[in-house]
């Protein structure tokens, strides 16, 4: 009797509504950091010096530290200085900084690979530096990386289960209460591990269908 | 001004007690997770070009499953799931075994990459010389594969720093779980995580720093990398 199909049903209902909690913190994390990725990735292309100099490190500093740092960081410390998050709300944020040090990345590939004359022909047109940039710069450069920032997604799902350590009831945690009040660990984080798993083969599906659809239209 | 010197001052007593206390296990995970990380990516990754189907699907299954799931969920399953099925390890075995395992199924597509990106030439020249296919992978096509695999996986060797803080949650004591302890012990939060955060960030320049020499030195005297001209 390793496992324990009846339990396994019971189970079911509270993981879901772990896994909707997961999505919610997924998806807010990945427009947080799909509007904040943009900031960094403008502020290096359109902002003078001293500012892009404090950008470039800040968003290494942001990449190269763990996330569950971070998260501790602003789940303990900004209370201190009068910030008071709920869980949820400090794990978006968490998740939203942490991962527009990627975004950022992905936005500036897809703007240095539009081509530099389009940047001349706006000059001689008489545009400013951030209006070329928003205006005739990211509209082109925007479309090739939408499977880019897919991969973003994904990667923001799978560390969403970090949630659990600052004590949002997302997926993982769920599992770690059930497992903990029926003594069985093995069915719920089984179960967690399957749901992760089909969720993100099938959204890793459905960007590589995207890539080669794009390539396609071009 | 006072508060600045307290800062500084409670700050380096909590750089002294994560270093001395909270480093060696951060760097016991990182040093034996690159080792299995290293090794099951260059069989895994190896695997998925493979003429021998169970090698190949045994490869593609892996990275498909470590990929596919969470770092974190599978060092809970290693740890909490998998003794009800008879298997126990200690903390210290899962942690380098699991996240070696997850960077590692990356680093199997990195390898791989690598691999294919070897001009097809390459392989022809070598048939004509007389070698085998084992011959030519070791000889010819992993030397100039290996450069390829130097930057993404300096970036790898990062993402595995990361995620050794994951090891608290099974009770490992590295940095960031000396830095909760410490927090509970003490209550200055905002110097101990902004000194564990600072602890990080120089670790990973250094392993980047490290990288970059390596590659540096992999590709003297080759054509078209950046290393030639710094070696002439």
């Amino acid at each position: 009797m390793t496992w324990d199909w009846s339990y396994t049903w019971q189970i079911v209902p509270a993981l879901l509504r772990g896994l909707v909690v997961t999505l919610e913190a997924t998806f807010l994390g990945f427009a947080f950091a799909l509007v904040v990725g943009l900031l960094w990735a403008m502020i290096r292309r359109g902002a003078p010096g001293l500012l892009r100099t404090a950008v470039v490190w800040f968003v290494e500093f942001i990449r190269s530290t763990p996330l569950l740092v971070q998260l501790f960081f602003i789940y303990y410390v900004l209370p201190q200085w009068g910030l008071v998050l709920s869980p949820l709300v400090a794990g978006v944020l968490g998740l939203g900084l942490h991962y527009s040090a990627y975004t950022a990345e992905v936005y500036r590939s897809g703007i240095d690979a539009v081509p530099k004359g389009q940047w001349d022909a706006a000059t001689a047109l008489g545009f400013g530096r951030l209006e070329t940039l928003w205006r005739i710069v990211l509209p082109q450069a925007i479309p090739p990386i939408i499977p880019a920032l897919g991969n973003r997604l994904i990667a923001i799902f799978k560390d969403s289960p970090l949630l659990a350590v600052i004590t949002v009831t997302e997926l993982l945690q769920q599992a770690k209460l059930l497992g903990a009040e029926n003594f069985r660990y093995l069915e719920p984080l089984t179960l967690v591990g399957v749901i992760f798993l089909i969720l993100s083969l099938i959204s890793s599906r459905f960007v590589r269908w995207m890539e080669v659809w794009s390539e396609q239209a071009v | 001004m006072h508060s600045v010197i307290q800062f500084l001052s409670t700050s380096w007593g909590v750089l002294e007690v994560l270093v001395a206390e909270g480093l060696p296990v951060t760097v016991a995970i990182l040093a034996g997770g690159t080792v299995v990380a290293v090794v099951a990516a260059l069989a895994a990754g190896l695997g998925r070009v493979s003429r021998i189907a169970p090698w190949r699907w045994l490869s593609t299954s892996y990275v498909e499953a470590f990929r596919g799931t969470s770092a974190l969920v599978q060092l809970f399953w290693f740890y909490f799931a998998l003794p009800r099925l008879g298997i126990t390890l200690s903390a210290m075995t899962v942690g380098i075994v699991v996240l070696g395992l997850n960077t590692g199924s990356y680093g199997a597509e990195v390898v791989r990459g690598a691999i294919q990106a070897v001009p097809g030439g390459q392989w022809e020249a070598a048939t004509a010389l007389g070698f085998t296919r084992g011959q030519t992978m070791r000889r010819v096509v992993l030397p100039q594969a290996a450069i390829r695999m130097i930057p993404p996986a300096g970036n790898l060797l990062i993402e595995l720093l990361k995620n050794t803080a994951l090891a608290l949650t099974i009770g490992l004591t590295e940095i960031t779980f000396r830095a909760q302890a410490l927090r509970s012990e003490t209550l200055d939060t905002a110097e101990i995580f902004t000194v564990a955060l600072l602890l990080y960030f120089v670790l990973a320049q250094g392993l980047s720093f490290g990288m970059r020499r390596l590659e540096r030195r992999l590709a003297a005297g080759r054509d078209g990398y950046p290393g030639e001209a710094a070696a002439s």
